[in-house]
């Protein structure tokens, strides 16, 4: 970040209620600029109670910073003893209710309006679904409408540099001026989907669906994280959605179409694999899909997470190791692996018990992960 | 005189203190046992703030630095269970033993040996709660407390053993305060002096009134949901587990049903510490008695009905949440009320600004403006964004600590002198005054802009456009922490002496407590003082 927009941040701090809105946003002491109506609602309605908070707040000071500096016994100032007797006194704790109750039915009323505009996702049209997953730590995103599936984890620091945190391998791609249903949900703990510019935050609960909406009106690249404590990487879960125009959307469907039944046709359980093939592909899904916890060099985070390196399940018998991965470990972060295919899980148990020294030298073939699904 | 000419009917009023550790372990004198509530508070405040200051340390830069991620989650868990159960409620427990008897005329609390018996669970509640912390770094040990203090499932049923240390512990804290409650609730109907009637208490003496029907409402509610969360990790049972037809979202129900009152268990007795500075230095009478007393117990009620309001992102139906947006944003009558009738007892009033008077000036104003943002957390859509943000951390920090914390510093140097017999050393009081909310300040204020820019709360890594304000805010947190030995030490000083305290201490105090000597005997009030 360069000093001088840092500068510029702190300078601004104090004129934040009541100059230029957007630009408060992009030096960070504001909400970002809405990429949606429903974001735009919310801005509003932020910005209308922050200004009426405001206005309270400098009322109460200068009562405070008044009495402070007129009433005090240096100046020769003599206590009124009767003051709490007077007409003040004795009605006070009426209209001094009344006030207040004016101006938070003020914000309430202009909130309640806002909340019946966003909160109940609208019926009346066609909407486009997307189903949100939590998982410790990545995102699913499965596109109902187009039978597709995006597994989104966050980029390393090597790679993402500056915008480490803020940057996914996969992102979120949505059309613009859609409507888009969110139904979120999650596979293990709790999370919470944020994106700043679209306005809704929603947690991710197991055994529930709750949703949002949203239009996106604009394109561009809009970041945002996980807000649920989740547990250890509950820091690496970045959410970036990229929103397209509705032809470059349509395109991208059609490539990850593509891309789909590819996979498909490469993961068929008839075919057999080198050894080397095998390692080289499972170590790419391990160090994206497993390292997060057993840690690239295998040794894990004990006690949390145990270390594969010379472990009793990466060297023993493979059909536990397979069970494992396929079925998780119940109470633990462990969860089923069922959603890779078979070459999926036949490379990455190869890698598994083969890296750091476990040279087991067993291959694993997708037909044997068939017979033990 | 020699104790032989006594005669035997008086002996027991006139014999000391036992000699020795008989005199803490077994004590059922409200005096030491507010001692020891206070010593306590102290020690756990160095602990929970050690554990703050851990926190900022590692987020002073992106990147990972000092601590594991796991470790801090824990750090992060602990600082608040530390601060609320060990730090915040015993001191304010020590205050409530101390000055509720003298207040209103009482030889001693109702229930001396009850009284013994809630503080001595407090040490073992807190061994248990560092055992829950340190655990995991033993063998065998399972996995760190990653969960943060709300403890939400499925992931606390994730954690290894320490959680089960944590909720044993839960339970002892909650057992020490529902007796202490009952404790005071019965001294204050019971024991007040002959002609005090309810409506003469000193308003401390009613917000602790208020605080321990709270406490005795609200904490068996929590008791209960974390014996649920461990019949789910060890008996079976499924009653937050999806997968076994429970409800995770129960636990957050029951979880805030108690923790939204909590926080005014923590703030009541700080605002009644309050009732009595503001008076004594403004030398006036206290303005609007009557509605400070409505707007408590108004308080009361409406605090129990609102608990949802940390729970607005579950997806709950519209009209559940406008109906716990409406709930809370009303909560503003009676706490503007209160803080109303604070600024009308300091307006026209004959002031001077010694430590307690200044620490009450700034909870006017900082609390105020904690209260307004709290008016913003409650409209729901605007909370959307706020909701797990760092401006939520601001938020409650800039309630907590002026609300509950100082309003504990003030008493404590207000009433320091009745205590010990000797004037704290005001230069020092203010030298630490002055950095104590300058660190405060700089502390939370910039994290209001790291929730609107988009840092959520309980990350230990963050990206870099949110280090200057981090930056600033750790530094802040190192002046405010380290501002803490000040006091350690201005307190031990005037323990061991200083300027003699006269009965009064204060030029315009009023009330019971300043009738007796500086120090009081041991056992005061004998005779029950009589009220016009």
């Amino acid at each position: 970040m360069p000093r001088a927009k840092a500068r510029i941040r702190i300078l601004s701090l104090f004129t934040l209620l009541f100059c230029s809105e957007t630009a408060l946003g992009e030096l960070g002491i504001n909400f970002p600029t809405p990429a949606a109506p429903v974001a735009q609602e919310i801005y509003d309605v932020h910005m209308l109670t922050m200004r009426i908070t405001t206005v309270l707040l400098i009322i109460v000071f200068s009562f405070i910073l008044y009495s402070i500096f007129f009433h005090r016994k240096s100046r020769g100032y003599q206590a009124d003893q009767h003051f709490h007797e007077t007409w003040f006194g004795n009605w006070s704790w009426i209209f001094v209710p009344a006030m207040v109750l004016a101006v938070d039915l003020t914000i309430a009323n202009s909130a309640q309006k806002t909340l019946e505009k966003i909160w109940v996702v609208p019926k009346d049209e066609k909407l486009m679904d997307l189903k949100v997953i939590g998982h410790q730590w990545w995102w699913e995103f499965e596109y109902l409408d187009h039978d597709i599936k995006v597994e989104s984890r966050y980029t390393p620091e090597e790679k993402a540099g500056d915008l480490y945190l803020r940057e996914v391998d996969k992102r979120l791609v949505l059309p613009t001026n859609t409507r888009i249903r969110f139904l979120h949900t999650s596979a293990d703990v709790l999370h919470a989907f944020w994106v700043p510019e679209l306005g809704f935050k929603k947690d991710a609960i197991p055994g529930y669906v709750t949703e949002t909406w949203a239009e996106i009106t604009r394109e561009g690249v809009f970041r945002g994280q996980c807000a649920e404590l989740c547990g250890t990487w509950h820091s690496r879960m970045p959410l970036v959605v990229e929103a397209v125009s509705q032809e470059q959307f349509n395109s991208w469907v059609e490539e990850q179409k593509t891309l789909k039944v590819a996979a498909l046709a490469e993961a068929s359980a008839d075919k057999v694999w080198s050894k080397e093939d095998l390692f080289e592909k499972g170590k790419g899904l391990y160090n994206s899909k497993c390292s997060a916890c057993h840690q690239i060099t295998g040794l894990g985070l004990p006690p949390a997470f145990p270390a594969l390196k010379g472990s009793p399940i990466a060297t023993g018998s493979i059909s536990e190791h397979l069970k494992i991965v396929l079925n998780g470990k119940e109470g633990t972060a462990m969860q089923p692996w069922n959603s890779l295919n078979y070459l999926e899980i036949a490379s990455i148990i190869t890698y598994e018990r083969n890296a750091w020294g476990n040279d087991t030298g067993d291959v694993v073939q997708p037909a044997d992960v068939n017979a033990a699904r | 005189m020699s104790t032989a000419t006594l005669a035997p009917a008086n002996d027991h009023e006139h014999h000391g203190p036992p000699r020795g550790m008989r005199r803490w372990l077994m004590s059922t004198n409200h005096k030491d046992i507010g001692t020891m509530y206070l010593i306590f508070a102290l020690v756990m405040l160095f602990l929970g703030g050690a554990s703050a200051m851990l926190i900022r340390a590692e987020l002073f830069m992106p990147g990972l630095q000092l601590l594991e991620p796991d470790l801090y989650n824990n750090l992060v868990t602990n600082h608040a269970l530390i601060m609320i159960f060990g730090a915040v409620m015993p001191a304010a427990a020590g205050l409530a033993n101390w000055m509720i008897p003298l207040m209103i005329g009482a030889p001693d609390m109702a229930l001396p040996r009850m009284n013994n018996l809630s503080f001595w669970i407090l040490p073992a509640a807190a061994t248990m709660l560092m055992l829950s912390f340190v655990v995991p770094f033993f063998p065998g040990g399972g996995s760190q407390i990653n969960t943060g203090w709300t403890l939400y499932p499925p992931l606390s049923l994730q954690v290894g053993m320490s959680m089960d240390f944590l909720i044993f512990a839960i339970h002892l804290l909650g057992i020490s305060s529902v007796l202490a409650s009952i404790n005071i609730i019965v001294t204050i109907f019971n024991m007040r002096a002959p002609g005090m009637n309810l409506m003469q208490m000193p308003i401390f003496v009613w917000t602790w009134l208020v605080t321990a029907f709270l406490l005795i409402l609200v904490v068996p509610v929590l008791a209960g949901g974390v014996t649920m969360l461990l019949f789910d990790r060890h008996f079976g049972t499924s009653f937050f587990n999806a997968a076994g037809g429970g409800d995770p979202v129960l636990f957050q129900h029951l979880f805030w049903f108690f923790g939204h009152p909590e926080v005014y268990v923590l703030i009541l007795p700080s605002f009644g510490v309050l009732a009595s500075i503001i008076p004594t230095f403004a030398r006036k009478p206290l303005f609007g008695y009557k509605s400070l007393v409505g707007s408590m117990i108004a308080i009361m009620f409406i605090g129990m009905v609102v608990w949802a309001h940390h729970q607005y992102t579950i997806g709950m139906s519209l009209a559940a949440v406008s109906y716990f947006m409406i709930g809370t944003i009303i909560i503003s009558i009676p706490v503007g009320l209160m803080v109303f009738n604070y600024i009308a007892t300091m307006w026209r009033g004959s002031m001077t600004f010694e430590t307690p008077m200044l620490f009450a000036v700034a909870i006017l104003l900082m609390f105020s403006f904690g209260g307004l943002t709290g008016i913003m957390l409650a409209v729901v859509p605007a909370d959307m964004q706020y909701h797990d943000s760092m401006f939520v951390v601001a938020h409650f920090h800039y309630v907590l600590l002026p609300g509950a914390v100082f309003g504990l510093f003030a008493g404590v140097f207000y009433w320091l002198p009745k205590w010990t017999g000797n004037m704290y050393d005001e230069r020092l009081a203010k030298i630490f005054f002055w950095i104590n909310v300058i660190g405060f300040n700089l502390t939370f204020f910039p994290q209001h802009f790291l929730g609107l820019a988009g840092m959520p709360r309980r990350i230990i890594d963050y990206n870099i456009m949110f280090t200057e304000f981090n930056m600033v805010s750790s530094v802040g947190a190192m002046i405010f922490g380290l501002s803490h030995l000040l006091l350690l030490y201005i307190i031990i000083k005037t323990i061991r002496g200083g300027k003699p305290a006269s009965a009064r201490v204060w030029e315009g105090a009023n009330g019971l407590e300043w009738e007796l000597p500086s120090p009081p005997p041991f056992h005061s009030w004998t005779t029950a003082p009589q009220i016009k």
